[in-house]
């Protein structure tokens, strides 16, 4: 079995102080398969995430080896690697609205991204961009490429993120949270989106998320990680029966409590209703 | 967009009104009798008060007090704001000429000192942290501490007496501006490279230029997205930086004996000539309200944002 | 506690706090510090050299520069620190008013404050000294006038944010009486932020004030104010060069202090103020705009 993203004892610290964000990480991920990485905030998910976009602030240093189809990207030149961010490895932001500039309209981006990995004339890429948007659900993709990102809504923004990535067929989705800034229902539209492009393009993704319920929909793996160590990793199904580490435990006895009170409301309205 | 034009040039309307008639009942709140200091000046030995109601009434300082602001106010817009009581002459001829000098004056110190802390502000903003950066801001932070007319004395002495290089004072040709226009862009171009630089960093934060750099933009297209951004902000500001030192180059202009604005209002304060006081006040608050207007449709015109608020 | 620790580590802060409170002390004791009469005249001693008895040397009008220099401190420093108190006092009160009563008290109190904020700060002063007549106090006058405008403005927008927090509104309803309300919960929030506009603000109005003193237009001889002593020192430039450099010094000197301090002290309070900018983009403009009249 090939894997198409390794990590080897990543390492990240504060250049400065050094001071330890994330412990010697390693894990590995399947072609098409998904991973996700639960946690707090603070416990080093979007900072691993990062790491492997090599994205971090300046005054962050990482060490270790980050294969990426074999191909350790953690040594490649900042141009090589700009390449493939993108292309290859695509990043969907917890935050739409704060993701596009916001004194410029949305096609800005997407014209430059799509013109800069392809090379396509602005006919093309109106083209593609409008076909991906509306297979995401997004209604006149046309008229929403000239609005301005504060003229839209945060799922809206979200799911042009994700058409985006759509055109731009890469090997690897990073979702950093993806969900976590939307109301119920645009949560479950952009899910079923994410859902979707995993279905349509086979394309492998790491799932951030602090929602187990999220996660035990798309994921495949779970990483938990807490205080910037991997404290246990899995098969989705395995970890949610049968966690060993205290913290994933009581991670999933909070889900659970949840889920069990609300079967039991439903159970005495149902009562109530007979 | 034009909508927002025409709103904007009217809410000025009435802070304009308002303005006039602080600077009138400024000017008459006074302690001193206007038709004395001019009968002082003009050397009268004995005033009597005969002498004075027959001033008075030449003057129109008899009638009620907001038929003489009206009067004023009608006077002022057709830029006729009475004779000086020092001189006599009328007072546009003193003010218009001065403020034309000044002007100047602070248009080219303007266009430099824009120039020069959009440039420090980007490249600081871009080696964060770095030698230049640091040094940049070490040297800005000590200059701002720095009397800007002790700085212009020093390069009087300097420049003009030692090396007898440039002209001490006065406004005589191209290099008398050297002097004043380099003192007053380094007592600003501090400040606003500070805003430039700030801004920048603000920006260079945000999450958009990490999408930008995750779709794999090169740097230079996420730069061009970062400048806009944050010169929409420095805009308002140098917008607001002209009037600002239109109204604060009184000390360089005594200093270098600039015949403008400020050389004219500290000879009229000392001398209390009422009716050129009145006039400066009245044209640079006037100006600035004319600058605040600019600034905010530039304003609305690069923020896409800023448009609906009103 | 925290702060004055956190400033304490910072050597420069450290240092820029002592010259601060040496220069304020000397201001305050000028009659026992200052070696002789500051205004007295020496005609046998015009631009003597440094001695025993004359440190600085001796001026123009053969008066012992060290003394003036001491005596300087007091229109130069002292004065200028009661005018930014009051300014502060009056933009605090009104600031309060209209940031936490919201409403018509607030309109009215903005309406002023955008009135006096439309004339550009020198040209107020120039125009209240023209009016009040020529000397240091009309000038304290001019810059009480123009500065209370903007502090309240800038206190009511920190005010505001901390009006709408919970805790507050919980109060509110609680029956707690506003005088109360503010004076517990939102002054000590508030006054941090109070505190570094206030000093950031000292450096840039010693500098103007003492411009004015230059001009002719603020303190009147024989009193002695570092501006009006380089003044004098200008008109012998040619000359005597080295007349400028005890009160060029003086001033350069207690200004850079006071811009340090501020810097320190707006990192030792916790970047508040820094955050807050950043949450509005809108208001964040005319902020700064407002900062940068404070420097005109």
């Amino acid at each position: 079995m090939i894997h198409l993203l390794e990590v080897h004892q990543l390492k990240i610290s504060e250049a400065s102080t050094g001071k330890v964000i994330v412990h010697d990480g390693s894990f590995q991920l399947k072609q098409g398969s998904c991973l996700a990485i639960v946690g707090e905030s603070g416990s080093g998910k979007s900072v691993t995430c990062r790491a492997i976009m090599r994205l971090n602030k300046p005054w962050l240093r990482q060490t270790g080896r980050i294969l990426f189809k074999g191909e350790n990207i953690n040594a490649l030149p900042e141009k090589e690697m700009r390449k493939r961010r993108g292309k290859n490895l695509c990043m969907i932001l917890q935050n739409g609205m704060g993701a596009f500039d916001p004194s410029s309209v949305i096609g800005v981006h997407l014209k430059e991204t799509l013109s800069e990995h392809f090379g396509w004339s602005n006919h093309e890429i109106a083209e593609k961009m409008k076909k991906a948007m509306e297979s995401v659900m997004l209604k006149n993709p046309s008229e929403v490429l000239n609005k301005y990102p504060h003229q839209l809504s945060g799922g809206m923004l979200q799911r042009i993120m994700i058409a985006l990535a759509l055109v731009l067929e890469p090997d690897l989705i990073i979702a950093d949270e993806p969900t976590t800034a939307l109301d119920t229902i645009s949560q479950y539209e952009v899910l079923e989106q994410l859902i979707q492009l995993r279905e349509r393009l086979g394309v492998a993704m790491i799932f951030v998320s602090h929602d187990l319920g999220v996660v035990k929909r798309v994921a495949d793996d779970v990483l938990v990680m807490k205080a910037g160590k991997i404290v246990e990793r899995g098969e989705m199904q395995t970890i949610f029966l049968a966690p060993r580490h205290p913290y994933t435990k009581y991670l999933v006895s909070t889900k659970l409590a949840l889920s069990n009170h609300f079967r039991r409301l439903m159970e005495e309205n149902s009562v109530a209703e007979s | 967009m034009g909508r927002y034009m025409v709103k904007r040039v009217l809410m000025s309307i009435p802070l304009l009104l308002v303005i006039s008639f602080l600077t009138f009942v400024l000017i008459n709140l006074s302690p001193l009798e206007p038709a004395e200091v001019v009968l002082q000046s003009q050397g009268v030995p004995k005033i009597t008060e005969e002498l004075l109601e027959q001033t008075k009434e030449e003057l129109g300082l008899d009638k009620p007090f907001f038929i003489r602001y009206i009067h004023w106010l009608i006077d002022c817009i057709r830029l006729d704001f009475g004779e000086s009581f020092v001189t006599g002459k009328p007072v546009w001829s003193l003010i218009g000429p001065a403020f034309l000098n000044t002007f100047k004056l602070t248009m080219v110190s303007s266009v430099i000192i824009i120039l020069l802390s959009i440039g420090l502000g980007i490249i600081c903003a871009l080696k964060e942290g770095k030698f230049i950066d640091h040094s940049v801001r070490g040297i800005s932070f000590f200059l701002t501490s720095m009397p800007p007319y002790l700085l212009a004395s020093l390069m009087i002495w300097y420049f003009s007496v030692q090396l007898d290089l440039l002209p001490t004072s006065g406004m005589t040709s191209y290099q008398s501006y050297i002097l004043p226009v380099t003192v007053i862009t380094i007592s600003y171009a501090g400040i606003y490279f500070r805003v430039v630089r700030s801004s920048m960093l603000t920006n260079l934060n945000e999450e958009y230029v990490l999408f930008g750099r995750a779709s794999g933009l090169p740097e230079r297209l996420i730069t061009m997205h970062v400048l806009r951004n944050s010169l929409q902000v420095a805009v308002s500001v140098f917008c607001m930086a002209i009037p600002i030192i239109l109204g604060s180059t009184v000390v360089i202009e005594n200093v270098f004996a600039w015949p403008g604005l400020g050389s004219l209002s500290v000879r009229a304060i000392l001398s209390r000539d009422f009716p050129v006081i009145q006039a400066y006040v009245l044209l640079l608050a006037a100006a600035f309200v004319v600058f605040n207007t600019i600034s905010d449709m530039i304003n609305a015109a690069m923020n896409p944002k800023l448009r609906n608020d009103l | 506690m925290r702060v004055v620790k956190n400033l304490w580590k910072d050597k420069l802060a450290a240092a820029s706090f002592l010259v601060i409170m040496v220069t304020i002390t000397a201001g305050i004791a000028a009659p026992l510090i200052a070696p002789n009469d500051p205004n007295e005249v020496n005609m046998n001693l015009r631009y003597a050299a440094s001695s025993w008895e004359y440190l600085l040397g001796n001026d123009h009008l053969g008066r012992c520069i060290l003394s003036r220099l001491i005596y300087g401190i007091r229109p130069s420093v002292l004065w200028v620190l009661v005018a930014l108190f009051i300014s502060v006092f009056i933009g605090a009160v009104l600031g309060f008013a209209a940031g936490y009563f919201r409403g018509k008290t607030d309109a009215l109190v903005m309406r002023m404050c955008d009135t006096m904020l439309s004339f550009p700060g020198y040209v107020m002063a120039l125009a209240i000294v023209g009016i009040l007549g020529v000397g240091l106090e009309n000038i304290l006058i001019a810059f009480i006038l123009i500065k209370w405008a903007w502090f309240a403005r800038l206190i009511r927008t920190s005010v505001m944010q901390y009006a709408e927090q919970g805790y507050v509104k919980f109060a509110k309803a609680s029956g707690i009486s506003d005088f109360k309300i503010i004076y517990q919960h939102i002054v000590p929030v508030t006054l941090s932020d109070i505190a570094v506009l206030s000093s950031s603000s000292i450096g840039s109005m010693v500098l103007q004030i003492s411009g004015f003193s230059f001009l002719g237009l603020g303190i009147q001889a024989p009193n002695a104010e570092w501006g009006m002593m380089l003044n004098e020192a200008r008109e012998t430039m040619l000359t005597k060069p080295e007349l400028m450099l005890a009160p060029a010094f003086a001033i350069i000197i207690v200004v850079s202090a006071f811009n340090f301090l501020s810097d320190a002290l707006q990192v030792a309070l916790d970047p508040k103020l820094v955050t807050s900018k950043k949450r509005s983009f809108g208001t964040n403009a005319k902020n700064k705009l407002q900062e940068k009249e404070v420097a005109s």
